[in-house]
């Protein structure tokens, strides 16, 4: 049953482990009228009611921090709940079974499928602002126009073994998989905190359902 | 399909945003949280705050207006002017910018670009890079200057592509480019200068110095190469809004953000 909203349940959970976005992803967060907790500590992260994992640079350091933090298994046990959850960038792509960046690093193994480098022959990093295809609907998309233009920056993607968790994609090169969505866990290889004010609206997608009535019960 | 990006420079000093033309006679030209949020109405890419006087004693005003323009401002923030160590970057990261620019200090010790990028990521590292071409050379080529917060510089010795090459190599991963030459005159990008760099580095290019029309961010995009461009006075005294520079830029099939 969907509970109505009260202020003590608007708080949303984020994982601080040195992502150099924190600070942006906290602020859209708290602009749309939300409360972030930040933290790094495995208990709160198992508490949570709805979990964001923020993160921007190289993957092997960030598992690194997960690890020294004490954070995988916590995160891993969340998603394995099917609690609702949003990895942004990095936190996307460290979802995976393991990333081609700096030679081959296990991630935490949550979405079968590897993380590869961008093909030569663009401009490296992909940065800027690209188109993102819906693939189908999805209520992160709610009020989302198709083909909308978010904020890229990155060198490598994720390729998830199945394809059907794809729900957006972004052409580069490659058509690289910007959106997953696979049950309460979603995904960005964008930036919807640098994304303006279409990027607000995703995350404000994400925290009405995480909060209100979870995907799967919809 | 990749859009180019159309980004707005605020010379910022004393936490008031400046114009100056070819780095000389400061003009005011307003509060930078406030022209943030205006240019982020009009449909900016990305904004950049460049701190021209940098001084230790002023670091701390430029990191609160980050701190109030991420706040409010929820598109990429660049920020550039006097960094010269993980530390100063690292509080303009905590601040809220998504990128630094540094040019004098990896000038003077290019391993500062590598310590920079291997903790932060390469992705906010940019170069910034302020180029004179040098006179009665052909085929054309231009010099690195460091110090241009001051007036005028001072030349590195450093050739701009080789510059360019050797800093992709320790990890920035985009370089804005600056005409000193084109810089505050309001008669277009330096062209082959941007050809030059566009065409040797595999990382982004943004065009700097010298915007005047629209039509001079046409020929950067284009001609240039360039995959995004700066701009400062054309924008803040309203000569062009950056609207109607977009409308322009679709006109003529760019891929454009709008």
């Amino acid at each position: 049953m969907p509970k109505m909203l009260k202020d003590g349940h608007k708080v949303i959970t984020i994982i601080d482990y040195g992502a150099g976005n924190l600070r942006s992803v906290v602020n859209a967060v708290t602009k749309l009228g939300f409360q972030p907790k930040i933290t790094n500590n495995p208990d709160d992260v198992s508490s949570a009611r709805a979990l964001i994992l923020p993160g921007v640079g190289a993957a092997a350091d960030a598992m690194a921090s997960l690890k020294k933090l004490g954070l995988v298994s916590p995160i891993r046990r969340f998603i394995a709940e099917d609690r609702p959850f949003f990895g942004i960038c990095l936190g996307l792509q460290i979802l995976f079974s393991g990333t081609e960046e700096g030679g081959w690093h296990e991630c935490l193994d949550i979405i079968p499928g590897r993380v590869r480098k961008l093909p030569a022959g663009l401009k490296i990093p992909h940065m800027g602002w690209n188109q993102v295809r819906q693939k189908i609907s999805h209520p992160l998309f709610d009020g989302v126009p198709n083909e909308a233009n978010f904020y890229f920056v990155h060198s490598y993607y994720a390729e998830p073994d199945d394809k059907s968790l794809v729900v957006g994609e972004t052409e580069y090169g490659v058509s690289i998989c910007s959106v997953i969505a696979r049950g309460n866990l979603v995904g960005t290889q964008f930036h919807p905190e640098r994304s303006g004010e279409i990027g607000l609206k995703i995350y404000d997608n994400f925290m009405k359902f995480a909060l209100t009535a979870r995907l799967s019960s919809l | 399909m990749l859009t180019k990006r159309i980004i707005p420079c605020l010379d910022v000093k004393g936490g008031r945003v400046v114009k100056g033309v070819k780095f000389r006679d400061h003009r005011d030209a307003g509060d930078p949280v406030e022209l943030a949020a205006f240019y982020n109405e009009q449909g900016a890419d990305e904004l950049v705050f460049y701190d021209i006087t940098a001084s230790s004693d002023e670091r701390g005003i430029m990191q609160a207006v980050v701190e109030r323009t991420a706040n409010q401002v929820f598109i990429p923030l660049t920020v550039g002017g006097g960094l010269r160590s993980v530390e100063d970057i690292r509080r303009m990261l905590e601040a809220g910018a998504d990128k630094v620019s540094i040019n004098t200090a990896a000038v003077l010790d290019p391993s500062f670009i590598t310590r920079a990028a291997e903790r932060f990521g390469s992705q906010c590292i940019v170069l910034g890079m302020d180029a004179k071409c040098i006179p009665g050379v052909y085929p054309p080529r231009w010099e690195v200057f460091t110090h241009t917060g001051a007036d005028g510089g001072r030349a590195a010795g450093l050739d701009a592509v080789a510059w360019a090459l050797q800093a992709v190599e320790l990890g920035v991963g985009e370089i804005v480019v600056n005409s000193i030459d084109a810089d505050g005159t309001q008669a277009g990008y330096d062209l082959e200068l941007l050809r030059a760099i566009s065409g040797a580095v595999t990382v982004p290019v943004v065009a700097s110095g010298g915007a005047g029309t629209p039509e001079d961010l046409y020929q950067a995009l284009v001609s240039g190469k360039a995959d995004a461009v700066l701009a400062a006075s054309i924008f803040h005294y309203g000569t062009y809004s950056i609207s109607e520079t977009k409308e322009y830029l679709v006109k003529q099939g760019i891929p454009i953000r709008i």
